[in-house]
């Protein structure tokens, strides 16, 4: 079962591979959106603060979870807008002429 | 299936489309479609934490959603692209505040019987999230220009460094035993612990912070997911975490310094005074006229633009790539020399040359535009100046030594368009700008540019 320590430790160790791999091979021109959708990315804390929020008791744990939920939103929510304005921009470009290789290649 | 487990079973799908929007985000092809996978995940996480078996006060949760996003989505909206890093600095900011907020809470509840796992967990949330706030917000209010830029050393900045280090270090020992106050008291010096941190920190390394700092959060959202224990938490902080920080490491890779340096570089450094400047006082720099700037640019072969954040500034985006078309048009090739940190982000620049669709093909990087710098007739440097300074290269005493630079000065001629012979964001001297291959024309980039288009029409 997953919740055992060492169960949520291996999921831990796995992700940071993941997270190593899956953007190793990123173009600079999108670092910016890049480390902006990450930023959107860790909002997800969202649905940490909902469940302490919902299954916590007492004024304490209310009113930090209450916090909590404000400020994750405006991670979120700000994080995947902007990030999206910032492509937007990448779009208008001419899809003919070798779409295939961006010409960012070839930094490694 | 009990409901916990379908809702664990949604959360991996979620996971799963973190990972694919952070592989879509690093292609140019699939960055924005990669975005919203991300989103859409995002949207189905939080709809399915609804469901949760015994949640209540949900329209508590509800108004805390609504005032969010009242906040978020005209700030998101209205952001000039030029203020794209301090909101993405802010952003990141509240983040890391919840972990660390979400993570205070779970402990007010579990604190007596928690074991020695989760209290670090919560310590080590409770820690990261608060020096990711307000070493945020000190990075925001540098970078919105609402304090100065340049490095801050407050006095016995070393010996308060040391003290909070050795109070945080006693938290974290009181607070493993399940102790609330601790993890408290953790949280207040935590808070000061990131303006401090922040604060030394100048000039074109900031950005280097809000990356780091990003990754911070990423592992604060983590632990909370550990305190929680939520996989999906730890799987999405954890990716957050370990690609900032390859993200920042490949940033100080850029600008030829070690992480290290950038953070603790003024608290130990020599008081050197820039270095660069002793045999430039008394030379004097060549002002050109606009026309002579045209006909040179007209009947180049060779033309590299190089644009800093000076060009975002004016918003003259626009009109550099008019001018471009326009030299374009007459035979001239054009390319544009992005150096990795220019603007105030790695990419920060073809963003905003993007926005002003300049194609992807003649956005250039250092490397590239180096190689044939002999062979460039004309550099056009519109609002950089650290990104070409050679002291970088030959100035073992200035701030900015070892930071790779474009080679502007190894080609034919140079035209700064300059608002003044103020330093750029590092703050020193530039003894490109007093070379005699160079031409200053001085005045806003965008009508400089302007006068440029007109008058190359008729050259």
């Amino acid at each position: 079962m997953a919740e055992t320590t060492l169960g949520l430790f291996s999921i831990f160790v796995l992700s940071v591979f993941v997270g190593f791999e899956v953007i190793s091979k990123v173009s600079p021109i999108l670092h910016t959106p890049l480390m902006s959708g990450a930023n959107a990315i860790h909002g997800v804390i969202l649905v940490g603060s909902i469940l302490v929020v919902g299954l916590g008791h007492g004024a304490a744990q209310t009113t930090l979870g209450f916090l909590a939920i404000v400020l994750a939103t405006i991670n979120v929510v700000g994080g995947f807008v902007v990030t999206d304005r910032m492509l937007e921009m990448f779009k208008g470009r001419r899809p003919t002429r070798r779409e295939v290789d961006p010409p960012a290649g070839g930094a490694g | 299936m009990s409901r916990i487990q379908a809702i664990e079973l949604i959360y991996l799908f979620c996971a799963v489309c973190f990972i694919i929007a952070l592989k879509g985000l690093s292609s140019p092809r699939w960055a924005r479609q990669g975005n919203l996978v991300g989103a859409g995940g995002m949207v189905v996480a939080i709809a399915t934490t609804f469901a949760w078996p015994g949640l209540h006060r949900i329209w508590l949760i509800v108004v805390g959603m609504v005032i969010g996003t009242a906040i978020a989505i005209p700030a998101a909206r209205m952001v000039k692209m030029t203020a794209i890093p301090q909101m993405v600095a802010a952003f990141n900011g509240v983040g890391g505040g919840a972990a660390a907020l979400v993570s205070l809470a779970e402990f007010d509840r579990s604190h007596a019987t928690a074991g020695i796992g989760t209290a670090a967990a919560v310590l080590f949330s409770v820690l990261i999230g608060a020096v990711s706030f307000t070493g945020s917000a000190v990075t925001f209010a540098k970078l919105q220009e609402l304090m100065t830029g340049r490095p801050i050393v407050l006095p016995q900045q070393r010996l308060s460094n040391v003290a909070l280090a050795v109070a945080s270090v006693a938290f974290v020992i009181w607070g493993l035993t399940g102790s609330l106050a601790a993890a408290v008291l953790l949280l207040l010096v935590a808070l000061v612990f990131g303006v401090l941190f922040v604060l030394p920190v100048g000039g074109a390394d900031v950005p280097v912070v809000i990356s780091l700092l990003n990754a911070f959060t990423g592992l604060a959202v983590a632990a909370s997911g550990a305190v929680l224990r939520t996989t999906l938490l730890i799987v999405a902080g954890t990716l957050v975490g370990a690609s900032g920080t390859l993200l920042t490491q490949l940033m100080s890779k850029a600008m030829g310094r070690s992480l290290p340096n950038i953070l603790f570089g003024a608290i130990s450094a020599r008081p050197s005074s820039g270095g660069a400047l002793e045999d430039t006082a008394d030379r004097s720099v060549r002002t050109g006229t606009v026309d002579d700037v045209a006909i040179l640019l007209a009947y180049a072969r060779r033309v590299l633009v190089v644009p800093g954040y000076g060009l975002a500034v004016a918003q003259a985006q626009h009109t550099v790539h008019e001018l471009a078309e326009l030299l374009e048009r007459r035979g001239v090739d054009v390319s544009y020399g992005i150096h990795p940190v220019a603007g105030r982000m790695p990419g920060h620049m073809n963003v905003l040359l993007a926005e002003a669709n300049v194609p992807y093909e003649q956005l250039k990087e250092m490397d590239d535009v180096n190689g044939r710098m002999g062979q460039t007739d004309v550099v056009l440097v519109v609002g950089a100046n650290d990104v070409v300074n050679p002291a970088a290269r030959d100035q073992p005493g200035s701030p900015i030594y070892g930071m790779p630079i474009i080679d502007a000065d190894h080609a034919q001629q140079i035209v700064f368009l300059k608002r003044s012979m103020r330093p750029g964001f590092a703050g020193i001297d530039n003894a490109l700008l007093y070379d005699p291959k160079t031409t200053m024309l001085f005045g806003d980039a965008k009508d400089t540019l302007g006068a440029l288009v007109t008058a190359v029409k008729t050259a």
